[in-house]
Order: C-alpha cells, then sequence, then structure tokens
C-alpha cells in the first residue's frame, strides 16, 4: 500500500504557545482514517497546515510521494487535495449549479476561460448533473444557497469538495449541526464516497467514527497519543483516561 | 439524460439575452434621436455609465472597494488627451484603445498592492495612488499644463470619416457605440466561468480557494480589466470635451462614482447606466435649485441612502424601477444588491 | 543648522497637532472598526467655532479653545447617538459612502454659512513672532501648539493607564466581546469616546488654522492625513498614532521645504509601501486577527 498523505515532524506556534507538536501522520492510500481529540487539541490547525492556509513553522508535508510543504491553497486542490469546513463555507449569492459549475471548471482548468458562457461545454455538464443528482440536489439547484435548509446546505458542502475531484479529501465534522432528522443523508453521503478517494475525517461524533473509519489517529495537545485500528484505540487506557473519559463527563 | 439537459438550459438561462436588456438598449438609441438638444448631457451619461460600469466589474462582481478609481480615469483621459495634442495618433478610435491600454498597464501594476490587505488597506492605497498621480500631474505641469490643464486639443475625425461636431452629435453617438461594444464584453466575462469565480471570490474567499480557483490571479485580471474600461472612459471624455485637467483624477470623481453605482446597485452591470441616468438628473434638478452647494444634495443622498440601507432602498423606494431592474438582472432572486457586498 | 533645527521643531509642531487632530479616529477604528472618513468635518466645526467666537464675539483666543472642543464634542455625540452607531455592523462599503455624505454636506454648509475663502483667527499679541532659543528661531504660536498638545498626549496617556475609564476602554478595545462578557457597556465606552475624539479634532482644528488653513474643503484636504496617522499608526494604542504623526510631520514640513515639488508624491509612496509591508500599521498589531 502506498502513502497518501503524510506529515513529518509537523510543528506549527502560535507566540509561545505549541499548537502542533512533531506531528508525523501517514495516510494510506484509499484509507478510511479519523483524527480525533478532545476540544483544543489542534485537530483545525493540522487540518489548515493540510491545505495551505496555515504554513507550518517546521516539518514536511507530501500528497503522494511529492512535497506539498510550500504550495498555495488553490494548487494543492489542483494536486487532487480537497477538503469540506466545519462551519459551512458556501457561497451565499450563487446557487447550487453555479457552486459545483465553478468547482468543476476549475478543476478541469476551465476556470479561467472569459470568453465561453457556463453550460456550453457538455463535459463540464454532465459532471455537474451528476454531482448533483447523487448528492440530491438537482431539485434545487437554482435556489440561492443562502435560502437552503441547512441539511442540504450540508450536502452541497461535501459535494463541493467531492466536484474537485480528490484523490485525498479531508472532511472536517462532516455531520456538525445537522439536525437528526438530515443526518441520515449526511451519512449515506459519506459513506457512498467511492473507495479510491482517501478520506481524512476529523470528528467528534464517537459513533461516526467507530462505523466509518478503519484507522484511528488521537491527537492530545498537538501531538500524537496513540494510533491503530479501532478497537485498539478503543481498548488503549491512554485513550479512554484523556479521550473517552472527557467525552462522556461532555 | 433529463438532468444533463436542465443543467445545461439552466446554466446557460443566465446569460440569455432579455426583452428587457434589448428595450434598454433600444431606448438609449432612441433618446439619442429624440432629444437633440441634450448631446452633450447624455454624452456625461454615457461616459459615467461607462466608468461606473467599470467600477463595478470590481465592486459589485469582485468586492474589491476603491477610493481611487479617478486615477485610471485620469490616466485615460491625459493619454488620450496628449496623444492628440502632440499627434501621435490622431485617429481616435485607436487613441482610445491606447489611452485604454495604458490605464491598464498601471491598473495591472498597482493591483499587486490592492490584492494585499483588507478593506480598509485596500481603501488607502487606492485612495494614495489616485493622490499620488494628482500630485504628480501637478509636479509635471509642463506636461500635463498644471491647474490650466491640457489646452488646444483637436480631435480628428473618427475613423477619418465622422468629424466631432459643435453640438456633440457625433460625439454622443460615438461614446455609445463604445459603451455598447463595451458593455457586451463585461456582460461575456460576467457570465463566463471566469466571471462566475469572482463572484465566488466575493462571497468567499476561503471557500474560493479551497476549490482550486487562484484568487490572486483572478483579481488582478479583472483590476486591470476595470482599469482598461476607467481609462477608456477617461479618454471619451477627452475626446468629447477636448479638455483633460487636474481634476480628473480628484478624490470627489472617485466619492461620485461610488454614489452613481450605489443608485444603480451593484453586480448586475446595468446599475452604473442606471446610476449614471439617475444622478446626472439629481444632479440637473439640484444645480437648478442651489448652483454652488450640490455637493450637499449629493451628500445627502449618500447619507439617506446607507440609512435606509441599501437593499431595502432597491426594493421599496424603487420599486418599480427594481422590477425593471430585476428583469434586467435576471436574477431568481428578490434583491439585485445583497447588503453584504464587499463586507 | 540652526534651519535644520527650526525646520525639526515645526515638524515637531506640525506633528503632535496632526496627532491631537486624529487620535479620535484612531479610537473609533480600533474599538469599532469603523471607517470614518468624516473625522475632518468635526476639526472643522471646531476651527470655525473658535473663529466665531474670536472674530465675530470677541472672545480671547484662549477662552474659545475649550469652547471649541466642546462644540465639537457636542455635534460628535449628537451625530454618534443618531446615526454612526447604526452603522457599526455594516460592511466598509456602506460605512465609506455614509462618511463621504457627510464631509460632503459638511463642506457644502459651512460653504453655504461661512463663504468659500479661508478664514483666519486672530491671535493675541503674545502668540506672534519668533523666540530665539540657543540661536534657534522658534515660533511662539508653535511652541505653544507643542505645549498644549504634549500637555494633552500626556493627560491622554495617563487616562487610559490610570483611570477606571482607562482601563474599560482598553478592554474594550481589545476583545468588545469579552468587555461585554466583563459587564462593560461597550456602546457607552464608545459614546463617550467618539465624543471625546470629536471634542480633540474641535480643538484641534482650532489650533490648527493658523497652521494648516481653515476653509471648507478642509475635511477633504486632510482627510488622507488623518487616514495615514491612523493606518500607519496602527489603532491599537495611543503611543502608535503619536510617533505616526510626528514621522507625518516632520517628513511634510521637511518635504516642503527641501524638495517642495515632490513633497506630497513622497509621502503617498511612503504610506503605499509601509501598508503593504504592514498591513496593520507600522507599529500595530501584527497577529493575525
Amino acid at each position: 500500500m502506498t502513502i497518501a498523505l503524510e506529515t513529518r515532524n509537523l510543528e506549527k506556534s502560535f507566540g509561545g504557545l505549541r499548537v502542533t507538536r512533531d506531528l508525523s501522520l501517514k495516510v494510506m492510500q484509499g484509507a478510511r482514517h479519523a483524527l480525533i481529540g478532545p476540544n483544543g487539541a489542534g485537530k483545525t490547525t493540522v487540518i489548515n497546515q493540510l491545505t495551505g492556509v496555515l504554513t507550518p513553522n517546521s516539518g514536511r508535508i507530501l500528497l503522494e510521494g511529492h512535497d506539498i510543504t510550500g504550495l498555495s491553497v488553490h494548487r494543492r486542490v489542483l494536486r487532487g487535495l480537497s477538503r469540506t469546513f466545519q462551519i459551512n463555507q458556501l457561497y451565499a449569492d450563487l446557487t447550487p449549479l453555479e457552486t459545483i459549475g465553478l468547482a468543476v471548471s476549475e478543476r478541469m482548468g476551465r476556470g479561467g476561460d472569459w470568453w465561453r458562457r457556463m453550460g456550453t461545454r457538455d463535459d463540464v455538464n454532465a459532471e455537474i448533473a451528476e454531482i448533483l443528482s447523487r448528492f440530491h440536489l438537482l431539485d434545487v439547484m437554482t435556489e440561492l444557497t443562502s435560502t437552503l435548509p441547512y441539511g442540504k446546505q450540508r450536502l452541497l458542502e461535501i459535494a463541493v469538495a467531492i466536484a474537485a475531484k480528490p484523490r485525498v479529501l479531508l472532511l472536517d465534522e462532516p455531520a456538525a449541526g445537522v439536525p437528526e432528522s438530515e443526518r441520515h443523508d449526511i451519512l449515506a453521503a459519506v459513506a457512498a464516497l467511492p473507495r479510491d478517494v482517501t478520506v481524512l475525517l476529523i470528528e467528534h461524533d464517537m459513533d461516526l467514527v467507530f462505523s466509518f473509519a478503519d484507522r484511528i489517529s488521537v491527537l492530545v495537545n498537538g501531538g500524537l497519543l496513540t494510533e491503530g485500528a479501532p478497537d485498539d484505540v478503543a481498548r488503549d487506557a491512554q485513550v479512554r483516561a484523556v479521550y473517552l473519559g472527557e467525552a462522556a463527563d461532555a | 439524460m433529463t438532468a444533463l439537459s436542465d443543467v445545461s438550459t439552466h446554466a446557460m438561462a443566465i446569460a440569455r439575452w432579455r426583452i428587457s436588456e434589448v428595450a434598454f438598449w433600444v431606448l438609449a438609441l432612441a433618446c439619442a434621436f429624440l432629444f437633440p438638444s441634450r448631446y452633450l448631457i447624455m454624452t456625461d451619461i454615457v461616459r459615467l455609465g461607462l466608468f461606473a460600469l467599470s467600477l463595478d466589474l470590481i465592486l459589485g462582481y469582485a468586492g474589491i472597494v476603491s477610493l481611487g478609481h479617478a486615477a485610471f480615469f485620469g490616466v485615460g483621459a491625459y493619454s488620450a488627451g496628449l496623444l492628440a495634442l502632440h499627434g501621435i495618433i490622431n485617429e481616435p478610435v485607436i487613441a482610445l484603445v491606447a489611452a485604454g491600454l495604458v490605464a491598464a498597464v498601471l491598473g495591472f501594476l498597482t493591483s499587486f498592492l490592492v490584492i494585499r490587505g483588507v478593506d480598509l488597506t485596500r481603501l488607502m492605497v487606492t485612495l494614495g495612488i489616485a493622490l499620488l498621480l494628482e500630485a504628480l500631474a501637478e509636479r509635471f505641469s509642463d506636461i500635463t499644463g498644471g491647474t490650466d490643464g491640457l489646452q488646444g486639443i483637436e480631435m480628428q475625425p473618427i475613423l477619418g470619416l465622422f468629424a466631432f461636431d459643435m453640438f456633440g452629435r457625433t460625439g454622443l453617438f460615438y461614446s455609445l457605440v463604445v459603451l455598447f461594444i463595451l458593455f457586451l464584453l463585461a456582460r461575456r466575462v460576467v457570465h463566463s466561468p471566469f466571471g462566475l469565480s469572482l463572484r465566488a471570490i466575493k462571497n468567499n474567499p476561503l471557500r474560493a480557494a479551497a476549490i482550486g480557483v487562484p484568487v490572486n490571479r483572478r483579481l488582478i485580471a479583472i483590476y486591470t480589466l476595470a482599469a482598461f474600461y476607467a481609462g477608456i472612459a477617461g479618454a471619451l471624455f477627452t475626446q468629447t470635451t477636448a479638455l483633460a485637467s487636474l481634476d480628473v483624477f480628484s478624490f470627489e470623481r472617485s466619492a461620485d462614482l461610488m454614489l452613481v453605482l450605489v443608485i444603480g446597485g451593484t453586480g448586475y452591470l446595468y446599475g452604473g447606466l442606471i446610476g449614471a441616468v439617475v444622478f446626472k438628473m439629481l444632479q440637473e434638478l439640484f444645480q437648478s435649485i442651489t448652483p454652488q452647494y450640490w455637493l450637499f444634495w449629493i451628500g445627502l443622498v449618500l447619507v439617506v441612502i446607507v440609512m435606509v440601507g441599501r437593499a431595502r432602498i432597491h426594493r421599496f423606494v424603487l420599486f418599480v424601477p427594481n422590477l425593471i431592474i430585476r428583469q434586467l438582472a435576471g436574477r431568481k432572486a428578490a434583491v439585485a444588491v445583497p447588503e453584504s457586498d464587499a463586507s | 543648522m540652526a534651519s535644520i533645527l527650526t525646520n525639526l521643531f515645526d515638524g515637531v509642531a506640525y506633528g503632535m497637532l496632526l496627532f491631537v487632530l486624529a487620535c479620535g479616529l484612531a479610537v473609533t477604528l480600533g474599538l469599532m472598526n469603523f471607517v470614518n472618513l468624516a473625522h475632518g468635518a468635526f476639526a472643522m466645526a471646531g476651527g470655525y467655532i473658535c473663529a466665531v467666537l474670536v472674530n465675530n464675539s470677541g472672545w480671547p483666543f484662549f477662552a474659545a479653545l475649550p469652547l471649541a472642543f466642546v462644540g465639537s464634542a457636542v455635534i460628535g455625540i449628537a451625530l454618534e447617538r443618531t446615526l454612526y452607531r447604526h452603522l457599526y455592523s455594516r460592511s466598509h462599503l456602506d460605512q465609506v459612502l455614509f462618511s463621504i455624505g457627510l464631509v460632503f454636506m459638511s463642506v457644502a454648509a459651512v460653504d453655504y454659512i461661512m463663504g468659500s475663502s479661508r478664514v483666519f483667527i486672530k491671535l493675541p499679541a503674545a502668540l506672534e513672532g519668533q523666540i530665539d532659543l540657543f540661536g534657534v528661531g522658534i515660533g511662539r504660536y508653535r511652541l505653544m501648539i507643542v505645549v498644549i498638545c504634549g500637555l494633552l498626549t500626556l493627560a491622554l496617556q495617563l487616562i487610559l493607564a490610570k483611570t477606571r475609564f482607562g482601563s474599560r476602554l482598553r478592554a474594550a478595545v481589545d476583545d468588545p466581546r469579552a468587555a461585554i462578557g466583563l459587564g462593560i457597556n461597550v456602546p457607552q465606552v464608545f459614546a463617550f469616546t467618539f465624543a471625546f475624539g470629536c471634542g480633540l479634532a474641535g480643538l484641534g482644528g482650532a489650533l490648527s488654522a493658523e497652521i494648516l488653513g481653515l476653509d471648507p474643503y478642509f475635511p477633504l484636504k486632510f482627510m488622507i492625513y488623518f487616514l495615514i496617522v491612523v493606518t500607519v499608526g496602527g489603532s491599537s494604542s495611543i503611543t502608535g498614532p503619536f510617533l505616526a504623526s510626528l514621522l507625518l510631520g516632520i517628513a511634510d514640513v521637511a518635504g516642503k521645504y527641501y524638495v517642495p515639488k515632490v513633497g506630497p508624491f513622497v509621502i503617498y509612496t511612503v504610506m503605499i509601501v509601509i501598508l503593504l509591508w504592514r498591513p496593520n500599521g507600522l507599529f500595530g498589531r501584527t497577529a493575525a486577527r
């Protein structure tokens, strides 16, 4: 098995505060890998470094063996690394059709076309249609995103990330804030992600983690506490003490 | 597959010409024929409309707030004036494009300064650049004519065929044609994937980058294009009035421009054009009441628009015009002007 | 040598004047993140109040100065309560449009009431001419400005550092949400500070009539200077704007004296470079927001 995404000795500090400590992480090709940890463990900071929003103080990030540490956010996306956000980051004034259309255009390298009107390329249209229908968004594709119900917005959030056709997908708490009635759609969409897409899931919800992940890394205070198969992690005394114990309290 | 045809139909629907749009341009042309005594003010409106269209490209579509858009207008105006004055390029259309290109080069160079930083930095930098150019133009008064401006510009016939006449008839039709061509270009651009990516950047730059949009490159491109448009508007000003003076760079010009766009609404291209008509009519009205103090009324209009809320103004006060706007904008959304732009 | 020192002194006086004029703006921007391009209008109001009292009503100059402060502060609080406070949560574009509107209205209104020509305030004889200090010629009026503005700066620093109000204000600037959580009435603190800042601007406007010139276009002409002070100095303390004011004052005087033709050019260029280099200001907070 090859490594899809890897960090080597990643370090990040804000002022005097070390939020990522010597983090070395390997996510295997095709894995369903979960990164868990209590609040303030530095999970979001890790994601931001992986995607290029933040630059690590030291250490390297490799995507399929290539060093991407110095690449800008959009270049990493074109290399096959995309993400969803814990809090929806959508375009309020755009429709799902436009949102997905743009993502598909950009991936095909046609996002800079300034002379061609939208909707005139059949290969783009076909892909938009496929993604919209896979995420049950066809019926609302011409509504403004800001007017969609939260569950639909959450689906769109994942759909946009998929539209970039990632080989590695970072899911940041996909089910966060979704009402119980709409939760099933989200979980089904996550479960139905194609197997050739490597997924790194950042999650609080232990049910989701244990039903989805085949490997779990536990982050505490910015450093790796332990890593292993779900059963092993669940049995780990340290993890139970610092993490599951706290989760039970919360 | 029905989903596929649905997608392409809906995707293309936004860019389709609406009857109201055709009517708008027919009406504009009709006005040019119907009011021969008003050529000068109509030319003024057309120029201002083009200038506002230019600001709409960066403010309405890309969300860049600029306090110094007059910089490009001024550079275009002086370029056209100097080209004509020294007989470097005598044919007005070529000179017009050349002046636009000079402004575009300046836009490209300064775009690197503007894309950095937050709103406030952008305000300061754009304002600073316009003031800097004004100071430069004053400093090199042997070239620019200083406070007197360029004197004695004589315009050659357009394409060697149409001479500028003293009533401004040629000037108006010339300006109208230029506006229409540039409008068509802008319409193409904003309905392209490129235009869509600008709206995405304005809505959420974080997400735009996260789906692979090269945010900075797109902003540089649109800023340069807007500078080109503003430069053309400035060049039209010089060519149709045979004047270019320091006030082409003035802060008031940039500020008035914002008012024009705010009156008409941002982000659907017609805002600048409608705003220009309303603005000029207001100006005529106020100047007939208190010729010297019309700045007061302009200020009042600005304050009232903001206090009432731009979106609300467009929804209620301008209910009928808004129906037209909605027709022109072709959005399903009720509001053509999101309250939150450029926040 | 002596002329260099004289110029330096003039620059310092000018800079301190700019600080008094602009420090209210620093607080407005820092506390509520409000872009107020109309700050100069309050300075102009103070200048005209002082001019009318001295020239038309025969008040002594030093008696009119406090009234310039009070008058501008009253206008400030009236506008804050009626208009400004509705706009704190709006976009910067709205704030810019609104405050430009106010500037335009104030320019035209003053032009209408007072006429468009420059106004001079009759100064007491004691403030005219120069005194000779170790061979360096120092204008009496400028010396007074340095003394008054220096005292004001010290007083401001003391208020911010020592008083209860000062600590509330600093808390509100650092983190408005936390300050509300601590039971600080942030809107009230802001209204008071806004009025005080307008008052200082008014006082500055009265003092600056002699040096900067007072006419209806004052708010437009000096808008960029106030903005430079605030953006270059940063808005997290008053030390930043103070140092920025001094720098700007000295640079402007020196520029006008030694390289008269490119003076403004240099200042705008320096401003743009500094903003690009340190978007939060030369002395501002560097941490990402």
